[in-house]
């Protein structure tokens, strides 16, 4: 297996990378860690024209926190930087506890954060935290740059609103609110392995105890990050018993249309996904309930 | 007609300088290029783990990488470990327990594990799982290949480190 030819560019600075896109649009591809991209390449999946290569950005690799506590992260940042951060496990401890489910040590090595989002998959983890967590993604082009709400950076299956001269050059993760619990839950074949069904929780509780806010955000069900906002709402104003947690649980299913694979039939998805729903809100009401856990 | 490239990296120590072109993977680029066999092909799709190296000293399937983005890079291949006569730990560790069969995936496994015993040799029985978890062995059912790491971890710690 041999990629097909290819141009390929190095550049050493954002702008130099951005004019190179405007360039070659759609003939250009960004290859970012390339454990994504190099797979396709090598099965001709993908053939790009011209590979514009981001390893050189040192700029572009960072993890820092605003004042508000907001937390940036850069899109070149690797993936086993963001692991072994303590300022994420501080911020978004549910990206700190997702990262060893992301892939194997050899690709997180190699993989980057930005390029995890950018590639839109529907199995990735990174993508439905980010909506889970009301992340928003900076894209820059020469014609400037504009910030994308997580939620709506998703079209469909590796598909985003990223333009073909426009690059995903950082990421923002708001502050966690006080009393907020949080989990990701999923379940596949190897610990490693593109998980079956996956789904984050992020429960915010009030004063009294109440969920305040809460949020489903499912992979492997569909064409990119899916949102159970019904089952979601179903939690606000109540305390989270086992009675409450399970009636949101049985109630996602409604919301999701998964398809069926080699590896899960419809009804085994939607099996999980109620189960994987119920342990995700237990964890996340639990955390969220006890002082000090949030930023455990 | 896509120009070649000149890179520029070190090997296991010594600096090599080729003219390749860009798509040239970098693991057929230490095989074919270097003559570095002990760098396993199997998957080219970053599944299997055959092709690992380490890359600037982190463990990385050497199939999804291009040979130009090592330019200016250190690599190091299971060439760098023992010799015949005077095998790494790690290895006499994998022939004392029997942690091969075919020995297809070996070198690679060798690459993933050593970067961890480097760091510690004081492993929890997660900590030898998980050094396994990115190659596959289709000969020996991984137990013989978690109790190899065990066992290297302790001639390590005891200053076997050749």
């Amino acid at each position: 297996m041999k990629p097909a030819p290819f141009e390929y560019i190095a550049p050493t600075t954002v702008e130099e990378a951005l004019g190179h896109l405007t360039e070659y649009g759609y003939d250009a591809k960004v290859l970012a860690g390339g454990q994504s991209l190099i797979p396709m390449m090598n099965f001709r999946l993908a053939q790009p024209a011209v590979l514009v290569d981001l390893n050189k950005l040192a700029e572009l690799s960072f993890i820092r926190s605003e004042k508000d506590g907001e937390l940036r992260i850069g899109a070149m940042t690797r993936h086993f930087q963001v692991e072994r951060d303590d300022l994420v496990a501080e911020h978004a401890p549910l990206i700190h506890e997702a990262m060893p489910k992301i892939a194997t040590p050899q690709i997180r090595s190699r993989g980057t954060f930005g390029g995890s989002i950018a590639h839109a998959d529907p199995a990735a983890e990174l993508t439905t935290i980010c909506v889970a967590l009301d992340g928003r993604f900076r894209c820059q082009s020469v014609r400037g740059e504009r910030w994308v709400p997580a939620k709506d950076f998703f079209l469909g299956m590796f598909t985003s609103v990223l333009e073909p001269d426009e690059m995903l050059v950082e990421i923002a993760i708001p502050p966690m609110a006080p009393r907020t619990g949080w989990a990701l839950e999923e379940e596949a074949r190897r610990v490693h392995d593109f998980a079956l069904v996956g789904v984050g929780a992020v429960v915010t509780l009030d004063e009294q105890g109440c969920c305040e806010r809460a949020r489903l955000v499912f992979l492997s069900v569909g064409d990119g990050p899916v949102e159970a906002v019904k089952a979601a709402e179903m939690l606000i104003g109540k305390e989270g018993t086992p009675e409450i947690i399970r009636a949101a649980a049985e109630a996602v299913t409604e919301e999701l249309d998964p398809s069926a694979d080699i590896h899960a039939s419809v009804k085994y998805r939607l099996h999980l996904a109620r189960v994987l729903a119920r342990r995700a809100l237990e964890k996340a009401f639990a955390r969220a309930a006890i002082p000090g856990t949030q930023a455990a | 007609m896509i120009k070649a490239m000149d890179i520029t990296v070190t090997v296991n120590g010594e600096v090599f300088q080729k003219t390749i072109e860009p798509r040239l993977l970098l693991s057929d680029f230490i095989r074919h290029e270097l003559n570095l066999s002990g760098t396993h092909v199997g998957c080219e799709h970053g599944v299997c783990g055959a092709c690992t190296i380490l890359f600037d000293g982190m463990p990385t399937r050497s199939c999804l990488m291009f040979a130009v983005q090592a330019d200016g890079h250190e690599i190091r291949t299971v060439e760098d470990l023992g010799t015949m006569e005077d095998l790494h730990p790690l290895q006499e560790a994998f022939q004392e327990t029997h942690a091969l069969q075919c020995g297809f995936c070996t070198s690679g496994f060798l690459m993933s594990i050593l970067p961890i015993l480097e760091e510690s040799t004081d492993l929890s029985e997660e900590d030898l799982k998980r050094a396994m978890e990115g190659n596959l062995c289709r000969c020996t059912g991984y137990q013989n290949i978690r109790d190899a790491v065990q066992l290297a971890a302790e001639k390590m710690s005891s200053g076997g480190e050749s």
